[in-house]
Formats: structure tokens, sequence, C-alpha cells
């Protein structure tokens, strides 16, 4: 490798660092977002300039710049067109590519020293070689295949030929021994293809069973869970870069690989810390959706819009809570709407009260509530805003469940010590939601129950529009 | 390959390893999905050895497949850098609100 090219690669690598470290802290962070990109173009550039300048130049422009001007334009175009609520699957989506991107590196590798012996390393090189294309494939191919389910599972379900599909939870106890059997069977293959480099079997074998096994990770996983898994899967993607770094003795690839690798993993357990759950039950022990749902046997009779606006009328502080329902049904606009009337009207002091893991990733409410431009102050993190519920008139809950759930302090069952939003101290509860059905952790809602509670049955947007036409006409 | 240079990547492997470890403290939880997404563009550095890759594969015209891989390698890793930082980006914006509207 030319110095100048190192030199290049050195650049780059230490602005993926700042990038990530400047990531991390709310005022810096587009800062950060830039650092990296500017890292990645660095990158990029000594690339093409190394390849055009040493060897026989670059072969083929027409087919580089293609795939380069190809990939930009389609990733610039998704990146912009996607809605807020469905930035969750983007992610998923986006790292699903990034670990098929360097399982193909890998592939396209061997299939070169396969297609032409005379090139196949000996040695060492070989042994290298063979391995990291192996972890290479097992974790790029995994990568692919669990963030694609990850995406539509975040989704909800899939669209086949106009027929709108569920996709499924489900994670029986014996799936776990299978996990740990398909990830030996990779291993074992690894160490069978450095026998005979030239056996295509095995390299199709270890495609397939790493499919699969990016499947059954993430198939048994559900609801809250669903972040954190999309973060390891991230973590993964950067490690299957290092692989890749390895086969192809790349510098920058190693260390920007083992950096997300590493930085995503501790990203991973922050997020788990911050519901109360351990990454091993999260990847071993199925959350919720597997039969385990209590049956409803309480009923609750629902109020109209005009009976909460009585209510509201001239109240001192309302707390809204929202939650996956306000993403889903867009009524981001219509919560701001109503907070303005509520201002205008009596008022009001209005606050928000977000949890960590509210909506399906993390920061998911603080991005929608900013798209309908709710004021940052107003977004209060669960651990400050608990105290100030005993005196709030009103607790406005959104299609919030599992996160609002007293169930979570008794210690038992599967919220057993997730920490919770305190919504049931406020005087009064108003809970929008489609039903009295449960979260997706099954367990039944007290809150729902409390006398103090107002339900109103139906939509978000349609229920959040129908409240302010009746707050206005007070 | 030499013993030498495994070795010399080993260390950089291991070392970044650390760095990572390192880099990520406390991080606010709305700042979860962007660094993530910001980590995921990162990622997509692999569109480094998917340009090496489909050169030497150019120039080689006798394997046609690993040409087409790397090709496909090229265009999947510049969705994954493009889309991941310009949506970090617009999502950054949004929780800062330094700029409106999109969507």
């Amino acid at each position: 490798m030319e110095d100048w090219v190192s030199i290049g690669y050195l650049i780059s690598a230490a602005l993926f660092i700042f990038g990530l470290k400047k990531l991390g802290h709310p005022r810096t962070a587009p800062f950060g977002n830039q650092l990296g990109a500017m890292g990645m173009l660095v990158a990029v550039i000594t690339t093409i300039l190394e390849m055009q300048l040493t060897g026989d130049g670059v072969i083929d422009w027409t087919l580089i710049a293609g795939g380069l001007i190809l990939g930009s334009a389609i990733g610039y175009l998704m990146a912009k067109r996607v809605q807020m609520t469905g930035m969750p699957e983007l992610v998923a989506l986006f790292n699903g590519f990034g670990g098929a991107a360097s399982a193909l590196v890998a592939l396209s590798e061997i299939q070169k020293y396969i297609g032409d012996a005379d090139t196949l390393p000996e040695g060492l090189a070989l042994t290298v070689t063979m391995i990291a294309a192996g972890l290479s494939a097992l974790v790029g191919w995994m990568t692919l295949t669990g963030s694609l389910l990850a995406m539509y599972k975040l989704k909800g379900g899939v669209e086949i030929f106009g027929k709108w599909i569920k996709t499924p939870t489900w994670g029986p106890t014996w799936l776990n021994p299978v996990k740990v059997l398909l990830f030996l069977s990779v291993i074992v293959m690894i160490y069978m293809s450095i026998e005979e480099p030239t056996n295509t079997t095995y390299m199709w074998g270890i495609i397939g069973v790493s499919c699969l096994l990016g499947i059954v990770l993430v198939l048994p996983i559900g609801g809250a869970d669903m972040p954190v898994v999309v973060s390891l899967l991230n973590s993964l993607s950067g490690i299957a870069a290092a692989f890749t770094g390895f086969i192809i003795g790349n510098s920058v690839l190693i260390i920007a690989g083992s950096l997300v690798g590493a930085s995503g993993l501790i990203l991973t357990f922050i997020m788990c810390k911050a519901m109360n759950r351990k990454l091993i039950d999260v990847l071993f022990k199925s959350f919720g959706g597997s039969g385990e749902k209590q049956d409803l046997t309480r009923t609750k009779v629902g109020s109209d819009a005009d009976e909460v606006a009585m209510m509201l009328d001239g109240a001192q502080k309302v707390i809204i809570v929202p939650g996956y329902g306000m993403a889903v049904s867009q009524c981001q606009h219509a919560v701001k709407e109503f907070a303005n009337i509520m201002e205008e009207k009596f008022g009001t002091e209005i606050k928000y009260a977000i949890h960590p893991v509210a909506g399906r990733m993390p920061g998911h409410m603080n991005v929608l509530l900013a798209e309908a431009n709710v004021p940052y102050e107003q977004l209060i993190e669960m651990d400050e805003i608990n105290g100030e519920f005993p005196d709030c008139d009103v607790a406005l809950v959104i299609g919030a469940n599992d996160t609002t759930n007293p169930a979570a302090r008794s210690g038992e069952g599967p919220l057993a010590g997730m920490p919770i939003i305190d919504a049931d101290q406020a005087r009064t509860v108003v809970i929008i939601k489609r039903s009295l059905s449960v979260g997706y952790a099954g367990v039944d809602n007290d809150l729902f129950y409390m006398d103090k509670t107002m339900m109103l049955f139906g939509d978000g947007k349609a229920m959040m529009s129908g409240l302010n036409t009746a707050v206005k006409e007070i | 390959m030499t013993p030498e240079f495994l070795i010399g990547n080993i260390t950089l492997f291991m070392l970044a390893i650390f760095i990572g470890f390192e880099l990520i403290t406390k991080v606010p939880a709305t700042l979860h999905t962007p660094l993530m997404s910001g980590a995921n563009a990162i990622s997509g550095i692999s569109i480094i050895g998917a340009l090496i890759g489909s050169n030497v594969a150019f120039k080689n015209e006798s394997t046609e497949i690993s040409g087409i891989l790397a090709f496909v390698a090229v265009t999947l890793a510049m969705i994954n850098v493009v889309g991941g930082f310009a949506v970090t980006n617009r999502m950054l914006n949004m929780i800062a609100g330094k700029k409106r509207g999109g969507a």
C-alpha cells in the first residue's frame, strides 16, 4: 500500500472516531454525523485515487461509477422520502444492506480464487482468508436476513397480493438449542472450507445456514425489544466489515468495522439498561406475544369527546403521554393542536412524558413530536416527569400501554421491573386507545380500570381531532 | 500475507474495539436512534472493499460472477452509506429543532 493511501485511511479512521464520540452528545450530534460522512468521503476518494494511480488504473469506470451513483441516489431518495414513523424500519433496512455488502465482497473474493485456482493463497494466508471469509459470510448474511425480518416486524406485517399478512412472533424454547446448533455447523463448515478451499458446497452451506440463523434469532423477539435487536444487528454489520477487512488486508475496514462493532454493542447494553432487560433475556427469552397473553375478564365503559372536554375545562396542568399508537395514527399534529388550544383557552401548562422505549425505537417520540413543532423544553424524560404527576390535573395517554402499566411495579410477570411512567398518579387519566386489549407484553393494564380513568376508544387521529373540536366548543 | 502483516491487522482490530467500547458512555435516550443510525452508516465502510474488489474483478474478465457480485456490493454499500448519513442528519435536525419541515 502506498504511503499516501495509508495516510488517507488514517485520516478517515480518525474522523470516524471523532464522529462517533460527538454523536453521543445532544449539542454536538449533527456535527458528529457530518464528521462521519466526511470520513467516508475521504476513504472513498483515497480508494478510487489509489485504484486509478497504481496498477492498471480503474478498469471499468462505467460499472464502478454506475454502482456508486445508483446506490447514492437510491439511498438519498429513501432517506428523504421516509415518513418519520417509518424511520426504525429504514435504519433496519440500511443495516441489512451494509451487512449484505460486506458478505458480498467476501463472496466475490472467494469466487475469484475458485474461478482461477492459481491465485489461491497458500499456508497462513489461506487459513486467514477462509476464516475471515467464513465469519464475514456468517455475520453478514445473518445481518441481512435478521434486519429484513426486523424491518417487517417493525412494520407489523407485509402486503402480499393485496393481503395483509402479520409478521409472526414465534419462539418456543426448543428453538434456542437449534440456534446454537446452526452456529456450530457454520464453524464446522468454515473449518472444512480451509481443508478444501475450492469446494463451493461449504461456501453455499455457510451462506444458507447463516441466512436461516438470522431469521431464527429475530423471529422470537417482539415489542419493545425490537430496537435492541436492530442495535445488535448494527453492531454485527460492523463486525462483518472488519472481517472483510481481514480478507482484503485493508486497515480502514478493520478499524471502522470494529469501532462500529464495539460501540454498537455498548449502545445495545445502554438500551437494555434503559428498559431494565438483560441482553441474554432479549435474545433467548421471547418477549410477550408467545401465547401467554392474559384473558380479559374486565370491561370498562368508554367515554366520549364531550365528556372529556368538560373535564378538561380549566385544567391547570396536563401531561401528555405518547406511545406507539400516536406514531401509528400519525396524530402528532393533532396532539400539538390540542396543546395549543389548551394553552390559549385555559392557560394550561402542557408537558410531554417521554418513556425511553416508547414507540418502536428509542427517541421515536422525540422525533415525531419535533416534527409537529413541539418545543424541545416540553419533552421531559421519564425520571424527571414522574414526580410531577401527583399535581397534574389530567394525564392524557395516547396509544401507550405497557409503558404506563402499574403491573410493572409488582415485580411479577413479563413487565416486572421495567420502569414506567406514573400516569396513574395524576388526578384524572384519559386514555386514547383502540380497545382494552393488552400491549406487546401481553399483560392486562390496571390503569384502564381505575375509577379516575376515562377511556376514549378509537383511532388516535380521529379521537384527537374529535377532542380538539369538543374543547374548542366549550 | 506475512505473519507480521496479520499480527498488525489483529492489533488494529483489538485497539479499535477498545476505542469503540470507550467512545460510548452515557447517551441520552433521545440520541439512541440517531447514534445507531450514524454508526450504521459508518459500517457501510465495506464500500471500500467493494470498490477494490470490483476493480480487481473487472480486470480478470474470466470471473464474471465476481464482477457482478462486486457491482451489487458497491450499490448496496452506497445505499447504506448515503442513506444512513442522510437519514441520521434528518433525524438530528428534527430533534435539535434547527430546521423545520421535511417529511
